[in-house]
């Protein structure tokens, strides 16, 4: 098991690497920072003093140098903006995107279990049909025209929830979550019934009927564990997606998560931030993806045999 | 020869004609496929008809109700702050939300396929750099990227284009090089190489035509991925920049009058939620109308008749097995 978890750390390093090059030379090439902070009237020698300030005038080999030798110290330097220490404004930012994320996920994946095998217990019948359409129209909703048309029915016109923020207590989460939930409600529910209903004509789900077992039983205990891993791998893509940061949603509703801090620090030119935010969610990132294949291993004897081999 | 070789066209041309009538019997697969039609003709000819109704403002009729034939057929949607017509509006804007979609898969679906087909025909080291590629551009946040690029290069169309067509590559570039690492093995590409064929030749020839309705299926569904991609950048002010008009836009535009003018966000969303369903119909039709294992489904008869005669021929062929 060590030794496929090494490999596999080892194959997710080169992304990783590469994330973190390419945000910095992305970063460098969006314009000047000196530019964008001083206001036109600056005179060249506080342009100067600007620039040496924040090493803006080094080579940019040299200022990758600082940058790579930052990371291994978990220093990112200071936001252009704020001033305060790059590193805190990300992780002070990551668990709400965090929570948002985790608790979309749970819903999503209990929702399209109970719904995928729903459907698939009887496949082309009218609940198939009807769950399959929804589940179809859900995948391909806009998340910003639900938010906003969330945000019509239930905070303008009816006023039950708040229209943004996070100080609304559990009303405040309904609007963000729901809108999250949708898309992957959506897509992880057809790949469940389409799972779900391949496994159920297998031989052993007719073996173990002829055994004498339950509807509920067949379906929890015999087919739902082999359609999982479809469903995982799923599962997992759209989580990347989530932890990368709900830009939209976020931005909709005001919510302090990573996804707004990034695309705020990319319109103020703020390496720092942006970078700090990048390396902290490719790390996640990476991470799931790890924690994912142990997922793999746990439910597929066939995996797991590989991986000791 | 001649006969040997004629016979496969003709099978080819009688394989069309059943996917016509497959297509037929599924109602909501042809509905689907009649209303992304109907999208692609307006788009093609509408502006034609309303583009200066489009932008012609008249203050005295602005954020007029919609639902009222009163001032003009133009008008039944309603109208913006501007007094524009929202239909006329609609129109033109669906041929620059196509014009950035139907470009940006068809440039991620060449060049994705080409390069996985390449990369798995040959296998070995080309393949390990070409995926390793793909797992890069997977894993940068792909709405980043492309914020980043619109800041470095203006928000055009075409820059636009080419963000959504090289966030999306991996995935025509996956699914190519899965296929045809599988087909490559197989007797009839083995055959075709003892006879000396070139490679590029027994790609074009042999492993394209067993993949291409795989691919095909994935470009209808990730058309839906880029029109939703285009309209949240569009919504977030960084991919289709006024006076163009996109439908993300219109949406955006819209969500300053929530209040006092609900039809400038809601018509534009409808129309994106409509297209993007009708390919996600038609791509879950294509998928199993191209599945040669999968086909029956769509063959059998519909109805309480049809599902009777099915549940009678069932039982008939269980009760054996049950006893």
């Amino acid at each position: 098991m060590t030794g496929f978890l090494r490999r596999r750390a080892i194959t997710s390093l080169l992304p990783l690497v590469a994330v973190l090059l390419g945000v910095f030379f992305l970063a460098r090439l969006t314009g000047d920072p000196a530019n964008l902070y001083l206001p036109v009237s600056a005179t060249p020698e506080q342009r100067q003093q600007f620039i040496e300030q924040n090493g803006l005038d080094d080579s940019v080999w040299a200022q990758m140098g600082d940058y790579l030798w930052g990371i291994l110290h978990l220093d990112f330097g200071e936001s252009l903006r704020t001033g305060e220490s790059a590193a805190t404004m990300a992780l002070r930012a990551f668990p709400a995107t965090l929570q948002l994320a985790f608790s979309t996920m749970l819903i999503a994946v209990v929702g399209a279990v109970i719904i995928g095998s729903w459907a698939a217990y009887r496949p082309n019948s009218i609940a198939d049909r009807i769950s399959s359409f929804l589940s179809m129209t859900a995948a391909s909703v806009p998340d910003f025209w639900f938010a906003i048309i969330g945000v019509w029915i239930f905070a303008v016109g009816l006023g039950w929830l708040p229209t943004s923020g996070v100080t609304g207590g559990m009303a405040s989460w309904v609007l963000p979550v729901a809108t999250l939930v949708i898309r992957p409600l959506g897509v992880l529910t057809q790949v469940v019934r389409g799972a779900m209903v391949s496994a159920l004509s297998a031989p052993y789900v007719r073996l173990a009927r002829s055994k004498g077992a339950g509807d509920l039983r067949v379906v929890t205990h015999h087919a739902l564990r082999n359609a999982a891993a479809p469903a995982l791998t799923v599962a997992g893509d759209l989580m990347v997606g989530l932890v990368n940061g709900a830009v939209v949603v976020e931005t909709i509703f005001g919510w302090p998560g990573i996804g707004k801090l990034m695309i705020d620090s990319i319109l103020g030119r703020d390496f720092a931030v942006l970078q700090a935010c990048v390396l902290l969610t490719a790390v996640s990132i990476f991470v799931l993806n790890i924690l994912i294949d142990i997922g793999y291993a746990l439910l597929d004897a066939r995996v797991r045999e590989k991986v000791s081999a | 020869m001649t006969a040997v070789l004629e016979a496969p066209s003709e099978s080819r041309v009688s394989s069309q004609v059943a996917l016509w009538r497959l297509l037929l019997r599924d109602w909501v697969a042809t509905g689907a496929a009649l209303v992304l039609a109907f999208v692609a003709l307006v788009a093609a000819f509408g502006p034609m008809f309303v583009g200066d109704e489009a932008a012609q403002q008249n203050l005295l009729d602005a954020n007029a109700e919609p639902f009222r034939l009163s001032d003009g057929w133009l008008n039944v949607l309603g109208t913006d702050a501007l007094g524009r017509s929202v239909l006329a509006r609609l129109i033109v804007a669906s041929r620059t939300t196509l014009s950035v979609a139907v470009p940006a898969v068809l440039l991620s679906l060449v060049i994705g396929s080409l390069i996985g087909m390449w990369a798995g025909y040959h296998r070995g080291r080309r393949e390990t750099v070409v995926m390793r590629i793909a797992d890069i551009i997977l894993s940068f946040p792909s709405l980043l990227m492309a914020v980043v690029v619109l800041y470095i290069f203006s928000p055009s169309s075409a820059n636009l284009i080419l963000v959504l067509a090289i966030t999306r590559i991996p995935i025509y570039l996956r699914t190519a090089r899965a296929e045809s690492a599988e087909l490559q093995s197989r007797l009839f590409v083995d055959a075709a190489r003892t006879f000396g064929t070139r490679s590029s030749a027994i790609i074009f020839r042999h492993v394209l035509p067993i993949v291409l309705p795989t691919l095909l299926t994935v470009a209808t569904l990730d058309f839906c991925f880029v029109m939703l991609s285009e309209s949240s950048l569009s919504f977030l002010g960084i991919g289709i920049q006024p006076p163009s008009v996109s439908w993300g836009l219109m949406v955006a535009q819209g969500r300053t009058y929530l209040q006092t003018a609900w039809w400038l966000s809601f018509f534009p969303g409808l129309a994106i939620v409509v297209t993007t369903v009708s390919a996600t119909i038609l791509a879950s039709w294509a998928r199993l109308a191209t599945d040669p294992a999968q086909r029956w489904r769509l063959t059998l008869p519909r109805g309480r008749r049809g599902r009777r005669a099915i549940r009678r021929a069932a039982e008939k062929a269980l009760t054996p097995e049950v006893q």
